[in-house]
């Protein structure tokens, strides 16, 4: 078939979803207003655009700079840090469906930008909170995918069914010798770096283990992997978080949030210390955040679910390209 | 040469790992929550044909290999080496039986093959996927048997044996298909 040279030179325009993955991402979206609004709680819009960012030594944070200069800011890898100021300032339970954006993850279940859907619950722990993600997600899955009975597994019990060592007791190199005898091409560096090797392992090991038609929650985290959990003290102490695995898929975390202000900034001058000896840029630290816990963040516990990929489940989607209208690279 | 950050990953990009150049096959981006991403790439090592797994840590460079495959017109073979010659340049390679491999079965003087240059020498020859070859020897054939389904073996022009059906000629030309080795049709 001829075609003209005008056609042939212009660019893909095509969405990358099918029409029935953007009407299902679609009632999705309403479900999910319906079910928060009959729970009470507020829904919230906070900025994309701040001047402070993520320390996370994990996450890329987008800069942006307008070209003539004058306007300078990050774009936000989650909504938490303004969320918990909405919560110092007595907002109560609130949710929010929010564009975020993390530079370097792209494959087929990452786009650099995407739908985090993230609520809290003010004086709820972990395990409460499980119970209602647990109860969100069956009321989203009703009709269009049958789940087995929930598990829950700490991160320990988790590793010693699936990796075949306790990640408490074990050490980078003992990590890199089970990755191995899996199979796995790990890199050397490796040797060194237990929390990688653990994150590897969980990724690798445990996570294609664990049967996809259970909705699973791992939770009681090594402290080195609290992020911004409180950590309850113990032999070993453990991080008050979780995350929902699902279809091979990870799909939520959420913590007891952390409300030490304190504590809040040594992680953060942490993070900072561990970016410059890796040579990552050091975004500017939120001192916004650090002032709301100093006034008092009320006890409460938060999750983050990834909005795409609950589609992507739903819908039997195997690369999250499907079911964005515009997938990074034809955006 | 250029290095590629892992997060230029793509499969088609060659990369040289421990010495050797290596072209991706597949590569995963896989990143637990919240934890250090990694890339997990199926790479084909170009020079041994064997294809391996390989992590690395997301944000890694790795140099990139100076392999480039190019059209080349299949010249001659001079009992050692078979020469090949770009058309538009009539730039000439010669490459020797260890990279002619199993193409070397399949090489008619002029067609145009595929050579893969690493830093400017053959590496790879990969024939047309399909060849008009001479058959120089099969058994007399069954006239009218067009419909039985039987085969036999046929000698070609290049030394190669492929089976052909029953009713098939000495002398006659047939299309064959190089991934394969299989018979294709008869050529008038």
């Amino acid at each position: 078939m001829p075609t003209s040279p005008a056609s042939s030179n212009s660019p893909p325009w095509q969405p990358t979803a099918s029409l029935a993955a953007l009407r299902l991402r679609a009632s999705l979206l309403a479900e999910c207003r319906a079910f928060f609004a009959a729970r009470g709680l507020l829904e919230v819009e906070t900025p994309q655009l701040s001047a402070a960012a993520a320390t996370d030594l994990h996450l890329e944070s987008l800069q942006v700079r307008a070209p003539g200069g004058g306007l300078e800011g990050w774009l936000h890898t989650s909504p938490e840090f303004p969320m918990k100021r909405l919560l110092a300032a007595g907002v109560g339970d609130c949710w929010q469906l929010a564009r975020v954006f993390r530079g370097g993850e792209q494959g087929r279940r990452h786009n650099p930008e995407f739908s985090l859907l993230e609520w809290y619950r003010v004086g709820w722990d972990a395990a409460r909170l499980m119970d209602e993600v647990d109860g969100f997600l069956r009321a989203l899955a009703a009709g269009r995918r049958p789940l087995g009975p929930t598990a829950r597994l700490t991160y320990r019990e988790a590793f010693r069914a699936h990796a075949g060592f306790d990640p408490f007791a074990v050490d980078a190199a003992g990590v890199a010798t089970a990755l191995r005898a899996a199979g796995v091409a790990a890199p050397a560096e490796l040797e060194d770096d237990l929390a990688a090797g653990l994150d590897l392992a969980l990724a690798l090991l445990v996570e294609p283990a664990l049967d996809p038609a259970r909705p699973t929650f791992i939770h009681e985290f090594p402290a080195s992997h609290a992020a911004l959990a409180r950590v309850r003290p113990g032999d070993p102490p453990v991080a008050e978080r979780f995350e929902l695995f699902l279809g091979g898929m990870e799909l939520a975390n959420g913590f007891h949030e952390l409300t030490d202000a304190a504590e809040q900034r040594s992680r953060f001058s942490a993070d900072l210390a561990a970016r410059t000896a890796r040579g990552l840029a050091a975004p500017p630290v939120d001192g916004r955040l650090l002032a709301a816990l100093e006034h008092g963040l009320p006890a409460c516990a938060g999750v983050a679910l990834g909005f795409d990929r609950l589609v992507m489940l739903l819908a039997g989607a195997d690369d999250i390209r499907t079911v964005l209208a515009f997938g990074w690279g034809d955006a | 040469m250029a290095t590629y950050s892992t997060n230029e990953f793509r499969s088609g990009l060659k990369l040289l790992l421990d010495g050797d150049p290596c072209v991706i096959l597949e590569n995963e981006f896989v990143k637990p929550g919240k934890g250090q991403a990694f890339n997990r790439v199926k790479l084909r090592n170009l020079k041994t044909g064997r294809v391996n797994e390989k992590t690395f840590k997301s944000g890694e460079s790795v140099e990139g290999a100076d392999v480039v495959d190019t059209d080349m017109q299949y010249l001659y073979y001079d009992g050692e080496f078979w020469h090949f010659m770009v058309p538009d340049t009539f730039e000439q390679h010669a490459a020797d039986e260890k990279v002619v491999g199993e193409a070397k079965d399949w090489l008619k003087e002029q067609d145009l093959c595929q050579v893969t240059l690493w830093n400017g020498q053959p590496l790879l020859v990969a024939p047309p996927n399909f060849v008009e070859l001479k058959i120089v020897e099969t058994d007399p054939g069954v006239r009218g048997d067009t419909a039985t389904g039987g085969q036999k073996p046929a000698k070609l022009e290049t030394g190669a044996v492929v089976r052909v059906p029953l009713f098939i000629e000495e002398g006659e030309v047939i299309r064959v298909d190089t991934r394969t080795g299989a018979y294709v049709s008869r050529v008038k």
